[in-house]
């Protein structure tokens, strides 16, 4: 308790938290349609700065009387983070411009959620737990509101408030029976209490409810029902970073949790995860079929993503939880990417929503049809695309795990879900050309194209993410 | 009869049903659903203080606090959000909540 206050290594969590209350008093302090503007810029060198902050840490060190852990499996997850969180707010730029000006209040509301995300990332603790997840989902409640006229946005942003109010409730009823029951909140005394032996019925409900909230925020199925109707309702550029980042951060967070708090009772939770994941691949591969609207699609494509994600982490074991990361960062990059061509689909000023409506895209555009097709194709998880790596190291891990019958039943699906993926390209390639869209804003266009090199040409070198990934999980077993 | 921890932590679970189904089974309003979020954190509140006080350790005394002090967060974004609504749509019954479907 008497040892030196050491603040270095929650250094990119101070630098956000403090540069977001600056970006405040710089967005108060004059009209809000220039400052809107230098505010979303300021806030991206902020995310860099972070970032940066991030990649010089080394080794592992705990701070905050066991509360805050930083190790690599945190700066690795970080970094994708921090990225997801930087570009889907450039996105944001063009967006908000065609809606009368960037307001000063979103960029500062993404990066408080960022700051709990990061949070999240390093939590080591019940408490820093439940204040990393609340930061984060309290911005977030706000931002799915954002267009305060809108009938939908309103409603997308009172469905997820009421839904995610829920599941903190059951996340933290959850964790005050584990606290009662081991005694400690600091997950590596928890997992000292929680041995096969001693894992009483009180543990075991608590953990189940922990899981759930986890469950609920990684929209995992059962806990899914939010996400359609907010990835729908929600500002577009709010979708795309709803699509990214949260998800990376609380996936984080399960890892963390069912790794270092409750490895001695894996067979506990393990089934749980399984479920969670044979339901959400299922969900996801059956239920975007019939979906017009593309935001609609991709709240199910990310429930299916999930759940894929979820197979590496139900085996267990440390190629596992690589596999995971790996799926996670291939994942940002095609979600970022596909929301760059959704972002850009506009006519006359409006925002186009309706699949049916990017007909004959490969005449009209043939550049964006082409790199939407190789993220959707990606999606789908055809070789020799970087979606096809990322499900191979995770089925590879459950099938090393002896989880036979959840790594076919898997691929199967991704079958089932391929089909709406190559519909949206047989429905670019192959239909007669609709109306033309405005010309794509050109940062989209760089960061379409990004995404889409990178996608098509990660089977060449892909070994500095599978290096990073496994460095990462090494750290936490 | 003296009261032990059993009795605290069945009161907790009556409440956090009651808050449970206050959010499912309410067809009426939204400031209900509110209320039965905030009795959710307020049976949680009373399991951390049972167990704290039945262990002699602060540590649940100290997450109590915290969650009290996040509960008030949460309470004003949630109004905030339903006025946002009201004033969209002149109503916050939660059976109009039903733009988005599918």
């Amino acid at each position: 308790m008497t040892e030196p206050l050491n603040l270095l290594p929650a250094l990119p969590e101070i630098t956000l938290a403090v540069g977001a209350m600056a970006l405040l008093m710089i967005g108060v302090g004059g009209r809000n349609e220039e400052r809107g503007e230098l505010v979303l810029w300021l806030s991206v060198a902020v995310l860099a700065l972070a970032g940066v902050f991030v990649t010089m840490g080394q080794g592992t060190s705990i701070i905050f009387a066991n509360g805050f852990i930083v190790d690599p499996f945190a700066r690795m997850l970080k970094v994708l983070v921090l990225t997801g969180a930087a570009i889907a707010l450039i996105m944001s730029q063009d967006f908000w411009r065609h809606e009368g000006g960037v307001k000063f209040e979103y960029p500062v509301l993404l990066l408080l959620a960022t700051t709990g995300m990061l949070m999240m990332i390093s939590a080591n603790d019940l408490i820093a737990l439940y204040v990393g997840l609340e930061l984060q989902s309290l911005a977030l409640y706000v931002v799915a509101a954002f267009k305060r006229d809108s009938v939908r946005s309103s409603e997308a942003g009172m469905k997820y408030f009421v839904l995610g109010a829920l599941s903190s409730g059951m996340l933290l009823y959850g964790a005050s029976f584990i606290y009662g029951f081991t005694g400690s909140t600091v997950f590596s005394e928890i997992a000292n209490a929680a041995q096969p032996s001693g894992a009483n019925l009180g543990l075991i409900f608590g953990m189940v409810f922990l899981l759930t909230g986890f469950a609920f925020k990684i929209s995992a199925v059962p806990f899914h029902m939010w996400t359609p109707d907010v990835y729908e309702g929600a500002p577009t550029p709010v979708t795309a970073f709803f699509a990214a980042a949260p998800k990376i951060a609380a996936m984080a967070l399960f890892i963390r949790v069912v790794v270092s708090a409750f490895p001695a009772i894996t067979d506990q939770w393990q089934q749980i995860v399984i479920f969670l994941s044979l339901a959400s691949m299922a969900l996801g591969a059956f239920a975007a079929i019939g979906q017009r609207n593309i935001k609609r699609l991709m709240a199910y494509s990310s429930i299916g993503h999930m759940g894929f994600a979820l197979v590496g982490l139900a085996a267990g074991t440390e190629q596992g939880v690589q596999g995971v990361i790996i799926y996670l960062a291939i994942y940002l990059v095609m979600t970022l990417g596909t929301f760059a061509v959704v972002l850009s689909l506009r006519r006359d000023g409006v925002m186009v929503e309706e699949i049916d409506q990017l007909a004959g895209l490969s005449r009209t555009s043939p550049l964006m049809a082409l790199a939407l097709a190789i993220l959707l194709f990606s999606l789908a998880g055809i070789p020799p695309l970087a979606g096809f790596f990322a499900k191979f190291y995770v089925f590879l891990a459950a099938v090393e795990a002896g989880l036979y019958a959840l790594a076919i039943i898997g691929v199967l699906l991704s079958v089932v879900g391929a089909f709406y993926y190559l519909r949206i390209v047989k429905i670019m390639y192959f239909d007669e050309p609709a109306q033309e869209f405005e010309p794509m804003p050109r940062l989209l266009a760089v960061i379409l194209g990004a995404a889409g090199l990178l996608i098509m040409f990660f089977f060449v070198y892909p070994s500095p993410l599978v290096a990073a990934a496994d460095a990462a999980a090494k750290s936490l077993f | 009869m003296t009261i032990g921890l059993s009795h605290y932590l069945t009161l907790a679970a009556v409440l956090f049903t009651i808050g449970v189904f206050g959010i499912f089974l309410n067809r009426k309003n939204v400031i209900v659903i509110l209320m039965s979020i905030e009795r959710l954190l307020l049976a949680v509140n009373v399991n951390l203080v049972a167990f704290s006080s039945f262990q002699g350790d602060l540590v649940g005394q100290i997450f109590t606090l915290i969650v009290l002090t996040v509960a008030a967060a949460e309470a004003a974004i949630g109004l905030a959000i339903v006025v946002v609504y009201f004033r969209n749509r002149g109503t916050i019954d939660v059976a109009d909540i039903d733009h988005l479907k599918g």
